[in-house]
């Protein structure tokens, strides 16, 4: 076991309890937020927020996805996509629906 | 049987078996959730005005679930980094550390469900509603009492934020009640989407607990033949740990806080 | 063990322990993909048959209304009692028969047969690897579907008996149907579709990370390719619907409501729920799954015959290429056109033109594929043996389903259409003339490797032709039933609806309903049809004839390169492979065909 690769897992470990710290932090803010007197659209979309930049810390440090290979950015991607497609279409389907409009 | 790739990875794809089919499952799994959350935004959406509460789950209890969630995130990084670095005693104490923190967190979910189906909402007969919680509800008895408060319309117990009146102890004969019902799956869509959605994410957590207390356990024997197989195992479990930390992020949002 | 080595794993120590386990080890619980492929060979075999027998049961009662079903009719009154009695379908019999027919075809014996029983067996030889990526999890997978075929299947027997709300198990319906045969169909769901997530990840992982070295991706066989995209579509279309089937398992068990509307009504009285749920909310979770669905039924399928047709062409596939990436842009745009399954929910104009567009640019690869191996028979000395014969006939039959599905693809001509017979004649065309004639042209095409064996010619012949015309025969009269308006699900038969309507429009003329006859007979004969298949498929395994070599096809794909059955790891020595799969007819060489681990001769070498 050499020193180099001793002391990249420790920088990492450190990184890591940053992470920690940062998603603490991060939910700290969204609970705040929703006691927050806006309007709740605003409320909504800036819980949701940082919702989105705890999942980043989450899947790109903790689940290592910043680095990761090509074969699972391809898989993640399509994946992605249908997500959206998934729930943008039917979102979309549903507030075409014509008899809902204007209410 | 040897089947290549299972600890080395493979030169091409740059990646072993167990990653890429991790991977794969957690793509279905994104699709699951995803089809989940795309219905409570649906449901939550196509609500007629007025009828989707707010403030209805117990905030803090949310954020210490989180809070739980994301430390046994680290541990189970942590367990994982002990034995890249060949310390086996420390990587047990870490994996130790994320199943303890997984049944805590399985535990306050339990018990934010049990306050929820001991909360009931009960029609009488002149109009009025009495909500709170069940203290004494016996079969033989000719009336029930529950401790909470009364109010003139359903509309009023929409927003949980707004407290009404003092909660007192409510004594309600039977003959008075015309439809009693719990906070339930059934009590309204809120609720039923909410339990949808927490006892599949509870499924997972358990799930991801038998799985790691396998490894930590029986399955643990494997370090002293096959360390980095073993180390392969910890890291896949701990890709899945952190997909159900992931779920967690947007549910406790999306349930507890809009 | 490293892959860089040349052999596969099999020093004499290790494999003593393996290769002698007792029964239950080799047979039942058995971690080996090609045992695990024929396990689920059987099972969906049977759980065709199964399907097929509720559908000629129908047929007697469709054309027959109120008659006494002939020679199941006794057997029916004892198993089900009130619901038959006399022997005679009632109309919830028949939803359940419906329903489950339905159910039992597309996820307990297509599907199965396509990626559990073909795909098993055959994907990981193709890539030249000694097993699938994770072979405990691939035994999971077929207990998963066992469990649920289970499950479907015994739900028949309960009070009130199986699911009646079609296939499709759209709420209301399906939640206010007093019986527990819904929550069944759900749990059952709730396991065929974690088998299927389990069966496509291992796929898709072995191709990935398994390939022979030298197997590149443009090397793999198409029906490899058709494999990986199919088992893309199931793993992340199927989701969704399992989620929705969660829902449907909560509104059906604990009361809630999220799939019915407020202020419904069942019998007349307002039902006693919380209401404000949503059943379009489950059409779209549950197409989201189904369209793709469609593709997981038909590409495989295509992968068949394309194979088939290369070998018995004796020529390379034509469009090779153009054929792997159709399949890829047939998989993608899968996942957008659900909703031209709910034109009728009142959808806007809006999403129901962008649904229209992605419906008919969905044609243009399936189209693309359909042309490659029309060109493909171009200029070949074509053989024609059994498996060639069901090749050929799946081009037009499936070319006939898939040109009467543009019709249903645009909103104005499917407001008539929709959930009339035309619809049946439609998807039955790419299904059963379609999908099930690529898996009889694969069965005949593969036996010999599994067993040593030909089938018989002879029946092989009597059993295509038979099935080729009386599956015409059932399923063209329904384009005519269902353009004239005869609506599907109806357990008389449109018998009632015609009395009703007689000398107004709409009514249905006595020549449509004759067809109903018609259709009976087309249905008895394919029945009689599949006899000489099943002997075949039993007395071959014995007495069919002994296959000259390990390759009899001279054919170019791997599994053709191994020993017959192949070796439990399949090949002695890991092939290397050295050439695209179909290269047939190679000017200069003294075979018509050049294995895919056949080096290149010494002069041409570098």
């Amino acid at each position: 076991m050499s020193d180099a690769h001793s002391e990249s897992y420790k920088n990492y470990t450190r990184k890591c309890l940053l992470i920690f710290l940062a998603v603490l932090c991060g939910t700290g803010l969204m609970v705040g937020a929703s006691f927050a007197s806006l309007a709740s659209g605003v409320r909504i979309a800036m819980i949701l927020t940082i919702a989105c930049v705890n999942a980043f810390l989450v899947a790109g440090h903790l689940m290592h996805l910043i680095s990761e290979r090509k074969m699972v950015y391809i898989v993640l991607v399509f994946t992605v996509i249908f997500f959206i497609g998934l729930m943008g279409l039917t979102i979309w389907a549903h507030a075409d629906v014509p008899h809902l409009k204007g209410v | 049987m040897d089947i290549p790739y299972t600890v080395k990875p493979r030169p091409d794809t740059g990646l072993y078996n167990a990653k890429i089919g991790m991977w794969l499952f957690l793509a279905s799994e994104v699709m699951l959730f995803g089809g989940l959350f795309s219905a409570y935004i649906f449901l939550r959406v196509g609500a007629p005005a007025g009828t989707w509460p707010h403030g209805w789950l117990n905030v803090t209890l949310g954020t210490i679930n989180t809070v739980i969630l994301a430390l046994s995130a680290i541990t189970t990084l942590l367990a994982w980094v002990a034995l890249k670095l060949n310390q086996f005693p420390r990587y047990k104490v870490f994996h130790a550390l994320t199943i303890l923190l997984a049944l805590t967190f399985l535990g306050i979910k339990s018990y934010e469900y049990r306050d929820k189906f001991l909360h009931f909402e009960v029609q009488l007969k002149d109009g009025r509603i009495a909500d709170g919680h069940m203290v004494e509800n016996k079969r033989d008895a000719d009336h029930i009492v529950l401790h909470g408060h009364y109010v003139e319309n359903r509309a009023e117990l929409m927003d949980g934020h707004t407290k009404g009146k003092e909660h007192t102890e409510l004594k309600i004969p039977r003959a008075d009640i015309k439809r009693m019902q719990n906070y339930g799956p059934a009590h309204n869509n809120f609720l039923g989407i909410y339990f949808c959605l927490t006892i599949l994410h509870a499924l997972h957590i358990l799930g991801g607990v038998l799985v790691i207390a396998y490894i930590w356990g029986p399955g643990s024997k494997m370090w002293f033949t096959d360390p980095e197989r073993y180390t392969n195992r910890v890291e896949v479990s701990g890709l899945f740990w952190h997909f159900v930390d992931l779920v967690w992020i947007f549910l406790f949002p999306v349930l507890y806080l809009t | 063990m490293h892959a860089t080595t040349q052999t596969m794993p099999h020093d004499p120590a290790h494999s003593a322990h393996h290769e002698a386990p007792g029964f239950w080890r080799s047979y039942i619980f058995s971690i080996d993909h090609k045992i695990i492929g024929i396990q689920y060979a059987i099972t969906a075999l049977a759980f065709l048959l199964f399907g097929f027998s509720l559908m000629a049961m129908m047929r007697w009662q469709i054309a027959h209304p109120g008659q006494s079903v002939p020679v199941v009719g006794p057997l029916l009154a004892t198993l089900f009692g009130d619901v038959a009695a006399k022997g005679v379908m009632s109309a919830d019999l028949y939803n359940t028969f419906g329903a489950m027919h339905g159910t039992i075809m597309v996820f307990l014996a297509v599907v199965p047969l396509l990626t559990g029983a073909f795909g098993n067996y055959l994907v990981p030889i193709q890539v030249g690897a000694c097993d699938m990526a994770f072979p405990r999890l691939n035994m999971l997978s077929y207990q998963f579907y066992f469990v649920g075929g289970i499950i479907m299947f015994s739900s028949f027997f309960i009070p009130g008996g199986a699911a009646q709300s079609g296939w499709t198990s759209y709420p209301p319906l399906s939640l206010i149907v007093p019986t527990d045969g819904q929550t069944y169909w759900l749990l059952g769901m709730v396991f065929l579709i974690t088998s299927s997530l389990l069966g496509s990840a291992n796929i898709i992982t072995t191709i990935i990370q398994l390939r022979a070295p030298g197997m590149t991706w443009l090397r793999l066989p198409f029906f490899t390719w058709a494999q990986f995209v199919a088992s893309f579509l199931l793993l992340l279309a199927f989701p969704p619907l399992e989620a929705a089937g969660v829902m449907q398992l909560m509104d059906k068990v604990t009361g809630s409501s999220l799939f019915l509307p407020t202020g419904l009504a069942v019998g007349g009285k307002v039902a006693e729920v919380a209401g404000g749920g949503s059943p379009v909310l489950w059409q779209h979770l549950f197409w989201f799954l189904a369209h793709p669905e469609v593709y997981v039924l038909i590409l495989p399928a295509l992968g068949i015959v394309a194979e088939v047709i290369a070998n018995n062409t004796r020529k390379p596939i034509w469009g090779y290429k153009s054929l792997v990436f159709a399949s890829l842009a047939l998989g993608f745009v899968s996942f957008i056109v659900w909703a031209h399954h709910m034109y009728l929910t009142g959808m806007g104009t809006t999403i129901a033109t962008f649904f229209q567009t992605t419906t008919m640019i969905i044609s243009i690869p399936s189209v693309i594929i359909l042309t490659c191996l029309l060109i493909s028979l171009w200029g070949g000395s074509i053989r024609f043996n059994t498996p060639m014969l069901f090749a050929l006939a799946f081009l037009p039959m499936f070319g006939i389903g898939g040109l009467t599905g543009l019709p249903l693809g645009f909103s104005a001509s499917d407001l008539h259409l929709h959930d009339t017979y035309y619809v049946i004649g439609h998807f039955h065309y790419v299904v059963a003339p379609g999908t099930i004639f690529g898996l009889f042209a694969g069965i005949y095409f593969w036996y010999p490797k599994l067993t040593g064996r030909f089938m018989n010619e002879f029946w092989g012949r009597v059993h295509f032709w038979g099935s080729l015309i009386f599956m015409n025969v059932v399923f063209m009269p329904m384009f005519a039933q269902g353009l004239a308006g005869m609506l599907r699900r109806m357990s008389d038969g449109g018998i009632n609806y015609s009395k009703a309507q007689v000398g107004l429009e709409g009514a249905l003329s006595p020549t449509i309903m004759e067809l109903n006859h018609v259709i009976l007979w087309g249905a008895v004969g394919l029945g009689l049809s599949q006899i000489p298949f099943i002997l075949n498929l039993f007395w071959s395994i014995k007495h069919g004839e002994k296959i000259p070599n390990d390759n009899p096809w001279d054919a170019t794909t791997l599994e053709w390169q191994t020993e017959t059955p192949p070796y439990v790891y399949n090949f002695r020595r890991e092939p290397i492979v050295y050439r695209g799969p179909y290269e047939y007819s190679v000017p200069g060489c003294d075979k018509d065909f050049l294995p895919q681990n056949q080096p290149d001769q010494p002069t041409s070498k570098p």
